[in-house]
């Protein structure tokens, strides 16, 4: 059913930096540990996007949540300290979170993938088309007035007020009694 | 090209482990880390979806492009707040910010 080629090779390496990544995510008593799992686990994840021809996404996941957002989730650990308070790692409802956890992967698996698996042959296992949109599309849909001008701008708008509530809430205000 | 439900696999299996990371850890740091890996598992699922069922149609990319905007936005800001509480509380254990009063 499934051939062994180059492609399905790298998925199943870029599986296993995604999922190996996340589970130590969760399970890291370190918090710096966590954070470079992290790290493993979403460079798995633009690797699916470069598999899944979206180069763009690709990049943006490796700059933006790679170079960024990880970056800032480090810098948290240091500031906070985090990492000298490693006295329990999970609280008293762990096993119901894992049970949790598991109940609804098995949902999703059930209900959501088993029909897209296709036995009806309605959905698709292999793409409807090789003719694929380009990063070229991409910057056009971004900005035409027919598309997706309005959500682009206001998603800059969020970023804007996201970014000055962080600096306004994360502001040491004894400093600024000092001068 | 790989089946599109092994794609969809993998999402789902990253969502669980960042549903049991918010719902079990102790520290903040840590359940924002989690929901760094639920939002990526999202992504997987749109940036799929886009190119096995409409390849031609931005909107899949699009989406995908939006929500790590949001997720930037996300980071920073709860980060922020994670460091203000540690400033008041001297504690990153969501167990022990439970009241709302500084």
């Amino acid at each position: 059913m499934l051939e062994l080629n180059a492609q399905s090779i790298a998925f199943f390496i870029f599986s296993v930096l995604v999922l190996g990544g996340a589970i130590g995510v969760v399970t890291s008593r370190n918090l710096i540990h966590g954070a470079l799992y992290l790290i493993v686990s979403l460079f798995g994840g633009a690797g699916f996007f470069v598999l899944l021809s979206a180069p763009f996404l690709a990049a943006v996941q490796v700059l933006v949540y790679i170079g960024a957002i990880a970056i800032l989730i480090i810098f948290a650990v240091m500031l906070t300290r985090s990492m000298t308070q490693l006295r329990e790692l999970v609280n008293a409802q762990w096993w119901l979170s894992a049970i949790v956890g598991i109940a609804l992967f098995v949902l999703l698996a059930v209900a959501v993938i088993l029909p897209v698996w296709g036995v009806d042959g309605t959905n698709p296992n292999q793409p409807v088309s090789d003719d694929i949109a380009t990063i070229q599309d991409l910057g056009v849909a971004l900005v035409d007035g027919n598309q997706y001008v309005l959500p682009f701008e206001v998603a800059s708008l969020l970023l804007t007020a996201a970014m000055i509530g962080a600096i306004f809430i994360a502001r040491d205000t004894s400093v600024d009694m000092d001068d | 090209m790989v089946p599109l439900w092994m794609y969809l696999l993998v999402g789902a299996g990253l969502f669980c482990i960042g549903v049991y990371g918010v719902l079990a850890r102790r520290n903040a740091v840590a359940i924002l880390m989690s929901i760094e890996l639920m939002l990526t598992a999202v992504n997987i699922n749109l940036v799929a979806f886009w190119r096995y069922v409409t390849p031609q149609n931005m909107s899949g990319q699009a989406f995908t492009a939006f929500v790590f905007v949001v997720a930037a936005a996300e980071a920073a800001v709860g980060l922020a707040i994670i460091i203000s509480i540690y400033r008041n509380r001297r504690s990153v254990i969501v167990e022990e910010v439970n009241v709302l009063r500084g």
